[in-house]
C-alpha cells in the first residue's frame, strides 16, 4: 500500500496549476463574472495539453491515464474556479467527436429530477441527457440493451429550454422543459454517474482547499486592534477547522478515485460538498465586511459550491445510501 | 496512489489472522474495569503472548528489540487485532506507545537495553507524569523541580492525570531542571521508578466513575542522572517526539473499532425500530462517511510516514516520527467519536441511561477525547500556527 501521489501525479498536478495560473488568473476570473462563456482559445489549449483526452487510450490519441489523474486535474479547475462544463467534457471526450481536442463543448444533465438544469447552455454544441435508473428500465432498451438506454445526445438547438436565473454568476443555467431523446448513446449509466459525482467532488475539494488559502492569506495580512486578525484564536480556529474539512475530503476523494467504488464515491462527494460549502462560508466570515462584497472572490466559491452540491447526488441521498450499507 | 497490499503484506495479514483465531479463544475473561491489578495482569499476559508470537513492538526498529515491520504492516496489525476483538493495549499504553518509542529514538544504548525489553515482554508497566495542577494544556508551565545532587536528581512536586500510576513500575516524568531558563528550555525527561521513596500515588476518580488516573506526590524523590533521556534541559524537544507519537498513530485501532460499533448500532436501530427515523438514519449514514474518511486519512498518514522513513533506513520505528498531520486526525476523530456515542444514545433511548450498558461507559470516557493529549482548542492552534503558518497569538 502506498497511498501517496506518485512523482508523475505530482508533476501533473503542478503543470495543471501552472497552466491555469497563467491562463486563468485573478483578472480573467473577474472578467468571467461579466462574461462567463468558456474561453474557446483556452478550451482548445486545454484540449491540446491532453486535459480532456486524459483517460482515452494512447492508441485513440489519448494520454492513457486513469481516474486518479482526472481527479487531480479537476481539483485544480475547482481551485481556479474555471467556468465551463468541465466534468461533462472530461467524461464525454471519447464519445462525442471534437470534445477531446477542445474544439467542441458538450453539456451533461440529469433527467431524474426537477428542475432539469443545463449548465452553460449557450456555450454547448450538444446536450447529453442522463436519465435516472427507473426511466432507463421503462425506456426503449431492455436486457443487454438496457445498458445503452438512458443516455441521449441532442444538438443544442433541439433542446427546449426556459430561462433560469443562476445563483452562480460563473455558471449560466437553463431549465430543460422537454427531455430531448434524439440519439441513444451506448454508455454505462451507473459508471457515468459515479464518475460524474467523483469528478464534481474533486472540483469541490479544489475549491475547499483554495478557500483555506484565501482565508489564511487574508487573516495574516488584515490588521485590526493593532494585530493581524490571524493572531486571534477565534479566527485561527475557523481556519484550522477549514483545513480539517478539506483534508478529510481530500483523502476520501483520492481513495475513491483509486477504488472507484460506489460507496466510496458517495461518501467522498458528501464530504467534499460539505467542505466546499462550509469552507467558503467560513472564508466569507474570515474576510469580514470585505467578504460580503461582490469584489471579493469568495462568494464565487460559495455559489459554485452550492451549485455542485446539487449535482450528481445530494447530501440526503448520499446519507441514505451510506446508512443502508451499514445494515447489509 | 495505491491502496492494494503487496503479496508480502497479504501473507502477513493471513498469518496474523490465523494466529488470532487460535489464541483469542484461549484468553481468560476480562477483569472488571475497577480491578486495576487484574487489568494489569490481563494486559501484561496479552503482551507476553504477542511477544512470544513475534508481534511485540512490531513497528519498533530491530535494534530496539522490535520487529522492524513496515508502517503498513503495523496498520494491518492494528486493523486485524481490533477486527478480531483482541484485547486493547490497555495498561501497556504508555510504555508501548509513548515511553518506549521515545527511549528507542532518544535513549542511549544502555537505556534501550534496560527499558525496552521489559516493555515488549509485558514485564514492566509505565505511566505518564506530564500534567500538573497548573500545567495541563500549557505543559511548559510545569513546576516539578529536579535539583542535581551528585549523580542524582532530587525531585519534588505534584503530577496530575498520571495514567496507570496505580500499577506502574516506571514513570516518564517531565521535570524542571533549570528554573531560570525560558520555560521551554529548562525541562528534562526522566524515567522514575515508581517504588522510589517519596512517591505517593492517590487514585483520581473520573466522571466515568473509574480510576484511570492518579495524582502523584513527589517528596524529595532521588532519581539517578543516568535515568535522564536526552540532554539536560532538552526535555521539551524529547517530549515533542513523545507527543507526536501519541497524536500520530495511537488512535489507529480505535477508528476500526468505531467502524465496527457503527455497524452494530445500525443493526440495533433496525431491530428496535429507531431505523424508521430518517433524521437518525441520515446521521448514521453521515458517520459512515466520516469514519471511512478517517480511515483513508490514517492510510495516507501511514503511507507518508513510510515514504519519509525510506531514505533514512527505517529508524525510528521503521516509520519516522509522525508529523503534525496527526493533529488534523485527532481533531476530527475525537469529535466524531463523541458524536457516535450521542447518536448511540438516541438509538438506545432510555437504555442509554443504564450505567451497566457497555455503550454508556464508552460515552462517558469519550468525553476525555477532546481534552486528553492536547485539547481540541490546542490542536486547532497547532494546525493554525504550524501547518497554516498563521501568526502566534498574544
Amino acid at each position: 500500500m502506498d497511498f501517496q501521489l506518485t512523482e508523475d501525479q505530482r508533476a501533473l498536478q503542478r503543470a495543471t496549476r501552472e497552466l491555469l495560473a497563467k491562463r486563468f488568473g485573478p483578472d480573467r476570473l473577474r472578467a468571467a463574472v461579466g462574461d462567463p462563456a468558456p474561453d474557446r482559445a483556452l478550451w482548445r489549449e486545454l484540449g491540446a495539453a491532453g486535459f480532456f483526452a486524459l483517460r482515452l487510450p494512447e492508441e485513440a490519441g489519448g494520454v492513457g491515464l486513469g481516474l486518479p489523474e482526472a481527479v487531480l486535474v479537476l481539483e485544480e479547475t475547482g481551485r481556479a474556479l474555471l467556468p465551463g462544463p468541465l466534468v461533462a467534457c472530461q467524461l464525454l471526450a471519447g464519445v462525442v467527436d471534437g470534445v477531446a481536442s477542445g474544439e467542441k463543448i458538450v453539456g451533461l444533465c440529469e433527467g431524474g429530477r426537477e428542475p432539469v438544469l443545463w449548465e452553460h447552455p449557450a456555450a454547448c454544441e450538444e446536450l447529453i441527457l442522463v436519465e435516472s435508473g427507473t426511466e432507463c428500465r421503462d425506456g426503449p432498451g431492455e436486457g443487454a440493451q438496457g445498458r445503452t438506454c438512458g443516455v441521449y445526445r441532442s444538438a443544442a438547438e433541439q433542446v427546449s429550454c426556459a430561462p433560469f436565473a443562476s445563483v452562480d454568476p460563473l455558471t449560466p443555467l437553463a431549465r430543460v422543459t422537454e427531455l430531448p431523446r434524439t440519439e441513444a448513446l451506448a454508455l454505462d449509466v451507473p459508471r457515468l454517474r459515479r464518475e460524474a459525482a467523483l469528478l464534481t467532488a474533486a472540483q469541490q475539494l479544489g475549491s475547499a482547499a483554495r478557500t483555506v488559502e484565501l482565508a489564511v492569506t487574508h487573516a495574516g495580512r488584515r490588521e485590526q486592534f493593532g494585530a493581524p486578525v490571524g493572531s486571534f484564536q477565534a479566527v485561527k480556529h475557523l481556519c484550522a477547522q477549514m483545513l480539517v474539512r478539506a483534508e478529510m475530503a481530500r483523502y476520501a476523494v483520492y481513495a475513491a478515485s483509486v477504488t472507484d467504488g460506489d460507496l466510496d464515491v458517495t461518501g467522498a462527494k458528501l464530504l467534499a460538498d460539505e467542505a466546499a460549502v462550509r469552507n467558503a462560508r467560513d472564508c466569507v466570515q474570515v474576510h469580514g465586511g470585505m467578504g460580503f462584497t461582490w469584489e471579493a472572490d469568495v462568494h464565487l466559491h460559495l455559489k459554485r459550491a452550492w451549485l455542485r452540491a446539487e449535482c450528481w447526488g445530494v447530501a440526503g441521498e448520499a446519507e441514505e445510501l451510506l446508512a443502508a450499507d451499514l445494515i447489509v | 496512489m495505491d491502496l492494494t497490499c503487496t503479496e508480502e503484506e497479504d501473507a502477513f495479514r493471513a498469518r496474523l489472522r490465523r494466529w488470532l483465531g487460535e489464541v483469542l479463544p484461549t484468553l481468560p475473561a476480562k477483569p472488571a474495569v475497577a480491578d486495576w491489578p487484574g487489568r494489569r495482569a490481563y494486559d501484561a499476559a496479552w503482551q507476553r503472548m504477542l511477544y512470544d508470537a513475534g508481534y511485540a513492538g512490531l513497528h519498533w526498529p530491530e535494534d530496539a528489540g522490535g520487529q522492524g515491520a513496515t508502517p503498513t504492516q503495523h496498520l494491518i496489525f492494528l486493523e486485524e487485532t481490533e477486527r478480531a476483538g483482541a484485547p486493547y493495549v490497555g495498561a501497556n499504553f504508555v510504555g508501548l506507545l509513548h515511553a518506549g518509542p521515545t527511549v528507542a529514538t532518544e535513549g542511549t544504548a544502555a537505556q534501550r537495553a534496560r527499558w525496552l525489553p521489559p516493555i515488549l515482554r509485558g514485564d514492566e508497566i509505565w505511566c505518564q507524569g506530564f500534567s500538573e495542577p497548573d500545567a495541563g494544556s500549557d505543559l511548559a508551565a510545569l513546576r516539578t523541580t529536579a535539583v542535581r545532587d551528585g549523580d542524582h536528581y532530587v525531585i519534588s512536586g505534584t503530577k496530575l492525570w498520571t495514567s496507570h500510576a496505580e500499577v506502574a513500575d516506571w514513570c516518564e516524568l517531565l521535570v524542571r531542571t533549570d528554573p531560570d531558563a525560558p520555560r521551554h528550555r529548562g525541562i528534562s525527561w526522566l524515567a522514575m521508578p515508581m517504588d522510589a521513596p517519596g512517591v505517593t500515588v492517590r487514585p483520581l476518580r473520573t466522571l466515568a466513575g473509574s480510576a484511570e488516573f492518579a495524582e502523584l506526590f513527589l517528596d524529595e524523590v532521588r532519581v539517578p542522572v543516568s535515568h535522564r533521556v536526552g540532554a539536560e534541559n532538552d526535555g521539551w524537544r524529547v517530549t515533542m517526539v513523545t507527543l507526536s507519537f501519541e497524536r500520530g498513530t495511537a488512535f489507529v485501532g480505535e477508528v476500526v473499532a468505531c467502524r465496527r460499533m457503527l455497524g452494530a448500532l445500525a443493526r440495533t436501530a433496525r431491530d428496535n425500530g429507531r431505523w424508521d427515523d430518517a433524521v437518525l438514519r441520515r446521521r448514521l449514514g453521515r458517520l459512515h462517511a466520516e469514519f471511512a474518511a478517517l480511515w483513508r486519512l490514517t492510510q495516507w498518514n501511514v503511507s507518508e510516514a513510510a515514504a519519509a522513513a525510506r531514505p533514512r533506513g527505517g529508524r525510528p520505528g521503521g516509520g519516522g516520527v509522525p508529523g503534525t498531520g496527526g493533529s488534523v486526525f485527532k481533531l476530527r476523530y475525537s469529535h466524531a467519536r463523541q458524536e457516535l456515542y450521542d447518536t448511540a444514545a438516541e438509538v438506545l433511548g432510555a437504555g442509554a441511561l443504564d450505567a451497566d450498558h457497555e455503550w454508556v461507559a464508552g460515552r462517558l470516557s469519550s468525553l476525555s477525547y477532546t481534552i486528553a493529549a492536547g485539547t481540541s482548542q490546542i490542536q486547532r492552534n497547532i494546525v493554525a500556527e504550524r501547518i497554516l503558518g498563521l501568526p502566534k497569538g498574544r
